[in-house]
């Protein structure tokens, strides 16, 4: 038993992403209709031409009517949920189907309206329980990486908490030259380190927008590629992890790393080819739900020696115009967090800097290579997604 | 065969509220001292299973023949039996029956009286919050504890029972309508009348049951919630002074009071002691023991008076109000939890209720909750039940998440190491910021989660730990 890949196999020809943010003027079939229609356009392919469709989406619907409802189509549409890796999940599946040579074209897309709820933060529905689940909310349980990274590598709390604000800076001035960005403006080291505390030392700022928005990629067979566009982006790798939960139960897991991601970053690594992720890739979309999480990202995706994150944090290596920008486009702490549009949104921003067309954001280190990472969960308890995507076929 | 108590425990919420608290909030009142305030995970259920774990620390097995009785002004629920879950919390083997007697405070005092007459090893136990409407002596003067009791017969009771007494009569003193948050009081200067005749009463009873005069009584507690009264009756006993036990200074825990004075002078008592306890409520019940050679073995992990010793006082009247109802503070923008379901709640009840987790018997892992699949080296359905709600451990990661929905944010929680193995996830209790530390030491204590829909989601939680045994 072996887990192949289809590198190179399917490629993206078009991809659509609505602006994200507190969307009170759309609903979640406004949004579906905005992504699905601009990802056509780009690909130049009508939507009665797509074959089938992969819709992602957290609890902003059920079923594939919620998707073909909107667009009045007759096909096959899967719905999807994988926590916070939902849209990268609809990616994952829509690719394999045109691997497989099951369908021509089709479309992975997601959405999510979390707005709506008036609450604040992410609210999830259960399965009836007994009462004893977890209660804490999502900054609680990644808070609980800040404490543990601090304690294995006797990091100083004051300057831990602004390693964290400088992510969270580095992420805002990159969002503000994005025009699709829930926050577009720069914000100050020193507002960040003194926003209100959410949960641990995690502050207002150490948090991803809640936010409303969707994304859509049109999937074809690489060797038909060119024929709805001069520059496809290839998918080299895909790999995807759900994890056995293990962390509350074991004491010898200690809250300094996702090891779900670090066998699902390897098990990319291996698909695509890839030995030294942090000077073959162009950049990365990481999943930066909160600013610790994005720092044990850089370890556990092997962009950092372990225990030596922080420092190359602070010395700036993920900045935009560092040796691998993390997060271009303001990630989810910026351009904001519709849970089952989040992972499709990594890939929109991977399309537009590979294609050249990034903006004030271009990144411009000649490399052809980019990297999303998606998890959903909790440390010690999570799925992780890890896609490779190319401007060159091999 | 002698019979009588074979182990006790007594309980004492870490929480104080300061009389001048009261009074800075009010702006009258005052005075010193302070009042003991079930925390707002806690209630009558709680804190006697709390009680009951002392208890049941240094006490023989159980047998179909035994029974768990729970007493309480306060009850967690009606209809539903509460000493159910504290039965499920202890662990006990469903032969031992589990009742409630509920409702008066001379409730908690008359289920140690029946236990006492009957044969085999029971658990009584006895559990109260008292609240008064704010500003009331009430409020002020009462407080919340339980105690639990183990009574069997045999070589081994640390006090043997040698006397009873008892007198009832109908009188209105103190009374409250279900539902009522506060009770009701006719003058004391009323009822201090017929208290006194009947405590004569009891105590004569008591005492030629016994076949002992006043001067044999080593030690005596009276405890009542009508100070003339109480006071009345220590002045016509003209006992000396230092017979008297003081007050616990918890003030008075209804149901649960005279059990924990009697826990108070099995504490501090020695082999060969007479003690008694006389209990003043809607007339006068009196047990007289004599203390055995037995009692050293007997004593409960943490004495009455180390439980005193150890305390927040610091908490504020807002808070206290707000735990018990009486204010509602703008709570965080978050949905209201689900309410415990059922079907889930029996399935998991070792869990749940009684903390037992699974130890995998391939490599000896430890899991909680259980699982039938190892996390370790993926043995599926090789497991045996473990016990972990008794074991100690460590901190190992915390946070204090101010986003989470809880009675009384923020919410503490994190993961504990236990010495059992495996690992408790889940909210911590009774721990000031401050003080919070990866590598502090915890111990187990069973909670309240917070109720939904009429349910109450009991669970365990873990608190520093305060005691040296």
């Amino acid at each position: 038993m072996s887990s192949h890949g289809i590198r190179d196999r399917v490629a993206i020809v078009g991809m659509g992403c609505t602006p994200f943010g507190e969307r009170w003027d759309k609903s979640t079939e406004d949004l579906l209709i905005d992504a699905a229609t601009e990802a056509c356009d780009n690909a130049g392919i009508a939507l009665g031409d797509i074959d089938a469709f992969w819709l992602g989406t957290a609890g902003s619907g059920s079923s594939g009517l919620t998707l073909s409802k909107p667009l009045k189509v007759a096909k096959p549409v899967s719905r999807l949920e994988n926590y916070c890796a939902t849209g990268s999940e609809a990616f994952r599946n829509a690719s394999y189907a045109v691997a497989s040579g099951a369908y021509d074209a089709v479309m992975a897309i997601g959405v999510e309206k979390l707005k709506d709820s008036g609450y604040s933060g992410l609210v999830s529905t259960r399965p009836a329980g007994d009462g004893t689940e977890r209660s804490l909310t999502a900054p609680a349980m990644f808070s609980l990486l800040s404490e543990a990274y601090m304690t294995r590598y006797g990091v100083d709390p004051d300057e831990f908490k602004r390693v964290l604000a400088r992510i969270a800076w580095k992420n805002h001035r990159n969002g503000a030259k994005n025009p699709r960005a829930q926050f577009r403006s720069e914000v100050p080291i020193e507002k960040i380190l003194a926003s209100p505390l959410v949960a641990g030392n995690l502050g207002v700022f150490d948090c991803s927008g809640v936010s409303d928005g969707s994304a859509a990629a049109i999937v074809v067979r690489s060797e038909d590629a060119p024929r709805f566009t001069d520059k496809p982006m290839y998918v080299k790798a895909l790999s995807f992890i759900a994890g056995p939960g293990a962390g509350p139960l074991d004491s010898d897991y200690d809250y300094t790393t996702f090891p779900e991601v670090v066998a699902c970053a390897e098990e990319a690594y291996r698909q695509a080819g890839i030995t030294d992720p942090r000077h073959e890739l162009a950049m990365a979309e990481v999943h930066d739900c909160f600013t610790p999480t994005e720092l044990v990202l850089m370890e556990d995706l092997g962009f950092a020696a372990r225990g030596t994150a922080w420092k190359e944090v602070a010395a700036g290596a993920f900045d935009l115009d560092g040796d691998l920008p993390v997060n271009p486009d303001g990630g989810l702490k910026s351009f904001g967090h519709p849970i089952g549009a989040s992972g499709l949104r990594m890939l929109f921003e991977c399309w537009l800097q590979l294609r050249g067309e990034a903006g004030e954001r271009q990144i411009t280190n000649g490399r052809t290579l980019a990297l999303t990472h998606n998890l959903g969960g909790a440390p010690g308890e999570c799925v992780s997604f890890v896609s490779i995507v190319g401007c060159e076929k091999a | 065969m002698p019979r009588g108590i074979e182990t006790w425990g007594a309980y004492v919420p870490w929480h104080r509220l300061r009389h001048d608290v009261i009074a800075q909030a009010l702006g009258s009142g005052g005075g010193k001292g302070s009042r003991s305030v079930a925390s707002f995970d806690e209630d009558s259920t709680t804190m006697g299973v709390e009680a009951a774990r002392l208890a049941l620390s240094a006490a023989g097995p159980f047998d179909e023949r035994s029974s768990v009785v729970l007493s309480t002004t306060a009850p967690a629920y009606g209809d539903k039996t509460n000493a159910t879950t504290v039965h499920a919390a202890l662990g006990l083997a469903p032969d031992v029956a589990a009742y409630d007697a509920l409702g008066s405070a001379r409730s908690g005092v008359g289920a140690l009286r029946m236990a006492l007459a009957q044969g085999s090893r029971s658990l009584v136990v006895a559990a109260d919050v008292r609240t008064g409407l704010p500003g009331s002596a009430d409020e002020r003067s009462s407080g919340d504890a339980a105690a639990a009791f183990v009574v069997s017969d045999g070589p081994d009771v640390a006090a043997e029972l040698i006397g009873v007494g008892s007198a009832s009569a109908e009188f209105l003193d103190r009374w409250r309508t279900p539902g009522e948050v506060a009770s009701r009081v006719w003058e004391e200067r009323f009822s201090e009348g017929p208290l006194l005749h009947l405590s004569d009463s009891a105590w004569s009873s008591a005492l030629k049951s016994a076949a002992l005069d006043d001067s044999a009584v080593g030690a005596v507690a009276v405890v009542g919630p009508n100070a003339r009264a109480v006071a009345g009756v220590r002045k016509r006993r003209a006992w000396p002074e230092r017979l008297v036990a003081d007050e616990p200074g918890t003030g008075w825990t209804g149901a649960a009071h005279a059990g924990l004075a009697l826990a108070g002078l099995l504490d501090s008592g020695s082999p060969g002691d007479v003690i008694a306890v006389q209990s003043v409520v809607d007339g006068s019940d009196v047990l007289v023991f004599r203390l055995t050679d037995a009692l050293a073995d007997k004593r409960p992990p943490a004495s009455l008076s180390e439980q005193l010793a150890v305390a927040n006082d610091s908490l504020n009247y807002m808070r206290f109000l707000s735990w018990r109802g009486l204010l509602t503070p703008e709570p965080p923008r978050r949905p209201d939890p689900d309410r415990p379901a059922a079907p889930p709640s029996w399935r998991s009840v070792d869990f749940k209720f009684g903390f037992s987790g699974s130890r995998c018997l391939r490599c000896g892992r430890v899991s909680l909750p259980p699982q039938r699949v190892c996390y370790h080296c993926g043995s599926i359905d090789e497991t045996e039940a473990v016990a972990a709600a008794g074991t100690r451990g460590t901190v190992a990661n915390f946070t204090v998440d101010r986003l989470a929905f809880t009675p009384s944010p923020p919410m503490i929680a994190g993961l504990v190491d236990l010495a059992s193995g495996g690992r408790f996830q889940g909210e911590f209790a009774d721990v000031s910021l401050d003080e919070l530390a990866v590598g502090m030491e915890m111990e187990l204590t069973f909670r309240r989660l917070f109720s939904a829909g009429g349910v109450h989601d009991y669970f365990w939680k873990a608190r520093p730990l305060r005691r040296n045994r």
